[in-house]
């Protein structure tokens, strides 16, 4: 057997049973399917799972695939009898199942589609969905960003072949996850093209809706005298105003820092009072001299 | 592979689609949507309009589930709540990684 990839995507082994196959594929559907878990990892886990049970569903496509590997589906001369010699992967064209356009066409960089039409299902839509992720960064900014695309052509002899085009995309600013874009005449054979806005994880801000929450880190004595602390907005850092006696998790909102858009957004402080990793000799006798003076228990609530 | 140049087509934001838009946005027809709508996966922004009119949430959703349904074989009953639960675990997710932050950062 020339190439395993396929049994390998689905973790079943080159002999198991057509059930076997399908359980495996609906388990790992169920897993991996970008709408259930997101991120690039289980996305590429699902399309491999997919691109492997499209072939291997079909005893016909699997036997092909059996003998000839990943270019099962090349065009090829009456079968004469192999001689000794297995080729191995050959340097084929990378869409190795029998789509018409799908997400293993796509750059999966900077551009996904996982909603291409099965082979057997419908004919060509003449609108094509995609998706990108993008960062908060770009929504806030409108930027614009470099995407790749993969378009399935027709020859004349009814052979697809893929052309990829550059294009460049305008974020809308304030744009959403779950929003779609229209680019009119941009899918293949001149219908539209549209992308799906999702959003990257953000190492900062935490995304709900139009508004943003940011946990900000403040010392003990910051919380009890406040005034004012930088903290970070996605346009800059700026000054905020801790109020005098600040609690644990206090929610502080800056008004319309959060998602551009109607109605504006708003950017959420969340305080966490940290002690400092190291404490002078001075700082321990002025706690000293604060401990003696609060008669306040903390723990009353607990009983002790 | 043949490769062209670098264009920047014109964009704009789907603010809302009609039903029959909807359908061919989805690939289906208005007996599946209107499933969708009885199980209330998606809701038009108005019931008395004379024709449905859907909001860019609802119009994710509607895709989602299409997606879902062809993906893992579900039903419509199936897959309202597998939104449903994704949508709670997501929202959960939100709250951990604020409440993580408090914790580790």
């Amino acid at each position: 057997m020339a190439d395993k990839t396929h049994y390998e995507a689905l973790q079943v082994a080159p002999d198991a049973s057509a059930d076997d196959i399908k359980r495996a594929y609906r388990k790992m559907a169920r897993k991996y399917h970008p709408d259930i878990t997101p991120g690039p990892k289980a996305e590429a886990t699902f399309k491999a799972a997919s691109a492997a049970y499209d072939v291997l569903r079909d005893p016909e496509k699997r036997a092909a695939y059996d003998r000839y590997g990943a270019d099962w589906d090349q065009p090829r001369p009456e079968p004469k009898p192999q001689s000794g010699r297995q080729s191995g992967r050959q340097s084929g064209p990378q869409w190795d199942g029998g789509f018409a356009f799908d997400e293993r066409d796509v750059d999966s960089q900077m551009f996904r589609d996982f909603f291409g039409q099965r082979q057997g299902a419908r004919s060509m839509e003449p609108d094509q969905h995609a998706r990108i992720e993008i960062s908060l960064e770009d929504s806030i900014e409108g930027r614009s960003l470099p995407l790749s695309l993969q378009m399935p052509q027709l020859d004349r002899s009814g052979h697809a072949t893929m052309t990829r085009r550059d294009i460049n995309l305008r974020i809308p600013k304030g744009a959403m996850p779950g929003q779609h874009l229209r680019l009119q005449g941009q899918g293949a054979q001149g219908g539209d093209l549209f992308v799906e806005i999702a959003f990257k994880p953000h190492p900062i801000y935490t995304i709900e809706g139009r508004d943003l929450y940011v946990v900000l880190p403040v010392l003990p004595w910051e919380a009890a005298l406040g005034g004012k602390v930088k903290m970070p907005t996605p346009t800059g850092p700026v000054d905020l105003t801790i109020p005098q006696n600040a609690r644990q998790d206090q929610k502080l909102r800056l008004r319309g820092r959060g998602l551009p858009g109607s109605p504006k957004g708003d950017l959420y402080a969340v305080l966490k009072i940290v002690n400092p990793p190291t404490m002078s000799k001075k700082a321990r006798d002025l706690y000293q001299s604060l401990a003696s003076e609060h008669g306040f228990n903390p723990r009353s609530k607990l009983g002790v | 592979m043949k490769k062209t140049k670098m264009t920047a087509p014109k964009v704009d934001t789907i603010e809302s689609l009609t039903l029959t838009q909807l359908t061919v946005f989805c690939g289906t027809d208005a007996d599946w949507v209107i499933a969708l709508v009885d199980h209330g996966v998606v809701e038009p922004l108005s019931q008395a309009a004379p024709e449905w009119l859907f909001s860019p949430a609802h119009i994710a959703r509607a895709r989602k589930a299409s997606r879902l349904m062809r993906d893992l074989g579900l039903n419509v009953a199936g897959v309202a709540l597998v939104l449903d639960l994704i949508e709670e675990r997501d929202a959960l997710a939100r709250r951990l990684a604020i409440l993580d932050a408090q914790i580790y950062a």
